[in-house]
């Protein structure tokens, strides 16, 4: 994944940032005008740090994150007038301090040939269409790149990625609708390894966390491909989506728990969820973020900054 | 209600109990979830001030949030609940904090479209009266489970009403989408619109019509893209749809896992295009669901019907009251009844249920019971659906209370003769050291595992004395607030 994702000034990070604050701008335009409206300068008592706490909760922070950084950023300031600028650039701040060391790309190894990447999550959460646009970046970085058609469940998921396949130039290895799913990863591996391929992308089939056979279902697939690389997966992303609520922590327990979760993908904020959720997770969990999803073309994924991302929460720029 | 629920329920109960039981003071102490906690103190003290009622809705907000609730809904819900609950006859009734659950539970069942579908509940659950072909158009986020549904839906107009549905994609976006649905009527049997290629939406729309006219169905139901509520192209683009086809429902299809921004997007979808129900999907999650709330809340459309699983078949009414149970952070105790009903043989429960009233329990019947507790599935997963716990699986985890912890104790059951099951004051100091040994546990485990099977038989009489009443109703294991009053624990 490139480092800088504004090459030659083709106007691509400008109109990623843009979409993202748009969203952002939409949704403090509607039903939460919080901060806003409610900090037209004063002075900062207890009842505008409840205030500025239920804005960060209109983000999806979650009550007892929102309550802990309102309570940071008001208390240093209690008593004094300030500006709606100034404390939106303070909770930007505190928020960005959260998540810059989470903030990471994912970087393939090039001394593994392939690096194993499992991508997991909940129905519908994204991961297929993650998958792709990781292949297009990684081959535009100049990797050979193969992905598994590990969803052998949902209708028409094999023929889904088989055309992020040809989007991208990848290579896709499926088999028939209701295989097992451990095996066509075997199967994968087994080819990504003759062939040298650098990265390997196995694309699973959704499942929600408290589906204890399908839980295990994806451990069976990282028992099976261990019998041929025991490092192997070298990363498992959990993708997660934009709209989601507090059920996020959920998410990322048990997948963690179960299948050691090295990163995370965020998708779809390009819509007026601000995934404020990440903020707790950061906290708690602190595993690397490693991108954004910001629309359905091949191009929309970003690495996740932390500074913007912060900004752009609070309803700043 | 019949026997079938009592035996489960009972079941359900003793689930509780196991736990209760076999954990540390301090767990004790956390495991009933804080709403519980305080609803646990408002019945006790009896009586109930202003100042109590505003109390209790500060840990109902909390709650409403945790479960996702948009803020804007939170609060019009405590002002509402304040109002009812603040009242004469909460005051003078006779358990106050009682009132107060009920106040709260009734105020969301009702918020959330009621309790009188039960009527509908073997129906379709959707409007389908009107001049045939009525279209049916499913609108939402990417990703919601729109094609997903269209398919259970057509299967349910099939099976339920007996109708001829004819499925269509307008998704010309998402690669792959219309063989998906393709794919999806093949497995439910449903007939759909064969695929023109570069064919666009409004067309596919218009087309859908006039073949479900011209062939005889009674019913098209019309899949789209996922769009964002702020994609104004998009958003006209199936406005257009709309307006050519007239359906008779527009469904709007979210996930129950959705956050804050629930409320923007019910309200943008029903702004734009006129919404006449939602469908929640995903309800098999962990997900407190209180996205339903918001969504009805500020669209005012009904949710009528709700995903509970990946198959085709898995679509039900929607269920105010259960819904309600999760988003107070009750657990999902119907689900879990339920779950139990399916896994456990009723015969079996029945006459273990029976022994246990009557005092004659033995760890035997632990044993029994415990294999059916593992045969229920993953410690986990089961928690998760038991009031007060899903939060704290960590210290459950902590604690080694999971399926290792059942395993240990299954194994020192087992390695008791079956004299000592049946007579437990044989078990002297060296015979629960053969039995640690031979279980590869410890002495201090099958002392507490002893003490456990000594309580559960005390609550067992406890329970028996109280009769059908006590299995039945509030009183007795159940902590209060898990459950409100007159909440039925089966369907
Ligand atoms: N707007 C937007 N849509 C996205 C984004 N990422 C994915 N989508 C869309 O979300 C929908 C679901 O994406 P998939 O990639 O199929 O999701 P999945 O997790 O593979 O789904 P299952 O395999 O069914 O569990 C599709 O319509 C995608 O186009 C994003 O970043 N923004
Ligand atoms: N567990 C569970 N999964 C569901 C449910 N409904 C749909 N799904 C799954 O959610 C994922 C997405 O479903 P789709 O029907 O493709 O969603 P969609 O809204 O049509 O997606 P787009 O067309 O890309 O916008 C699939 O993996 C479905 O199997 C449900 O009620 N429970
Ligand atoms: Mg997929
Ligand atoms: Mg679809």
């Amino acid at each position: 994944m490139s480092e800088t994702d504004d090459e030659a000034g083709d106007g691509k990070k400008t109109g990623w940032l843009q979409r993202l604050k748009q969203g952002l701008r939409k949704t403090s335009g509607k039903l939460t005008t919080p901060i806003t409206e409610t900090f037209t300068k004063r002075r900062i008592d207890d009842a505008a740090i409840l205030e500025l706490e239920e804005a960060l909760i209109s983000a999806d922070l979650g009550v007892a994150t929102a309550a802990r950084v309102a309570r940071l950023i008001g208390k240093a300031r209690f008593d004094k007038e300030v500006a709606p600028d100034e404390i939106k650039a303070a909770l930007a701040d505190e928020i960005a301090k959260i998540l810059e060391p989470v903030a990471m790309p994912f970087v393939p190894d090039p001394g593994l040939k392939p690096h194993v990447v499992l991508v997991c999550g909940v129905n519908g959460s994204g991961k297929t269409t993650s998958v792709g646009k990781l292949a297009k970046q990684l081959i535009e970085d100049g990797s050979t790149v193969m992905l598994a058609a590990a969803d052998t469940f949902r209708a028409a998921a094999v023929e889904q990625l088989q055309i992020w396949g040809e989007r991208t130039g990848a290579v896709v290895v499926a088999s028939t609708p209701g295989a097992d799913a451990a095996g066509l990863a075997f199967d994968a591996l087994t080819r990504a390894r003759a062939e040298g391929t650098d990265v390997l992308l196995i694309d699973t089939a959704g499942r929600l966390q408290n589906k204890v056979d399908l839980m295990a279902e994806l451990q069976k697939i990282i028992r099976v491909i261990r019998k041929i690389d025991d490092t192997a997966p070298h990363d498992c992303i959990l993708v997660l989506d934009a709209t989601v609520g507090q059920n996020a922590h959920s998410q990322v327990e048990t997948f963690r728990h179960m299948v050691d979760v090295s990163g995370l993908i965020m998708t779809k904020l390009d819509g007026t969820a601000r995934g404020g959720v990440v903020v707790a997770l950061a906290e708690k969990f602190g595993l690397p973020m490693h991108a954004v999803g910001v629309g359905e073309g091949a191009d929309d994924l970003r690495p996740f900054e932390a500074r913007p991302f912060a900004r752009g929460l609070v309803g700043l720029d | 209600m019949g026997r079938r629920q009592s035996a489960s329920f009972a079941h359900w109960r003793i689930f509780v109990w196991f736990f209760e039981t076999g954990k540390d003071k301090d767990m004790f102490d956390s495991l009933t979830s804080k709403l519980g906690d305080i609803f646990d103190g408002l019945t006790r003290r009896g009586a109930l001030s202003a100042a109590d009622v505003e109390a209790a809705l500060r840990e109902v907000r909390v709650a409403l949030l945790e479960a996702d609730v948009a803020l804007a809904v939170v609060k019009d819900f405590i002002a509402q609940v304040q109002e009812r609950a603040v009242g004469e006859d909460v005051l003078r009734s006779v358990t106050p904090g009682q009132m107060v659950i009920k106040i709260v539970h009734d105020h969301l069942v009702e918020m959330l479209g009621g309790d009188d579908e039960s009527a509908a509940i073997d129906g379709v659950g959707i409007n389908l009266a009107g001049t045939a072909p009525v279209a049916v158009l499913m609108v939402g986020l990417q990703g919601s489970g729109k094609t997903t549904t269209s398919a259970k839906l057509a299967l349910r107009i099939k099976k339920r009403a007996k109708m001829k549905v004819l499925m269509a994609s307008l998704d010309v976006y998402r690669p792959a989408a219309q063989q998906q649905l393709a794919v999806l009527g093949q497995q439910t049997d449903v007939a759909t619109l064969p695929v023109i290629m570069g064919e666009q939406p409004l067309a596919i729309a218009k087309r859908a019509m006039d073949t479900g006219a011209k062939e005889g169905f009674d019913v098209v139901v019309l899949d789209t893209a996922g769009r964002l509520h702020i994609d104004q192209e998009l958003m006209d683009e199936v406005a257009a749809v709309s307006q050519a086809t007239n359906p008779i429902e527009t469904l709007l299809v979210t996930d129950a896992m959705t956050g804050q921004d629930a409320a923007n997007i019910a309200k943008e979808f029903n702004d734009k295009i006129g919404v006449t129900g939602i469908v929640l999907t995903r309800v098999d999650g962990d997900a407190r669901g209180g996205a339903a709330l918001s969504m009805r809340a500020v669209s005012g459309c009904p949710i009528k019907l709700m995903g509970v699983g990946e198959k085709v078949d898995a679509l039900e009414t929607f269920q105010a009251r259960r819904i309600a149970g999760r988003i107070l952070g009750q657990g999902d105790i119907v689900g879990l009844v339920e779950k139990a009903a399916e896994t456990i043989d009723q015969e079996d429960a029945e006459k273990l249920a029976k022994k246990m009233m009557k005092g004659d329990f033995t760890l035997e019947d632990m044993a029994t019971q415990l294999k059916q507790l593992r045969g229920m599935g993953d410690v986990g997963g089961l928690m998760g659906m038991i009031p007060g716990i899903g939060k704290m699986k960590k210290q459950m985890a902590g604690a080694n209370i999971d399926d290792k912890m059942l395993a240990r104790q299954q194994a020192i059951l087992s390695s008791m003769t079956a004299q000592e099951r049946a007579r437990p004051k044989l078990l002297n100091g060296s015979r629960r050291k053969r039995i640690a040994s031979g279980s590869g546990t410890s002495v201090p485990e099958v002392n507490r595992l002893l003490k456990q099977f000594k309580q559960m038989g005390q609550m067992m009489k406890k329970m028996g004395k109280m009769g059908k009443k006590g299995l039945m109703g509030m009183g007795g294991g159940l902590p209060p607030g898990m459950m409100p009053p007159g909440m039925p624990p089966g369907r």
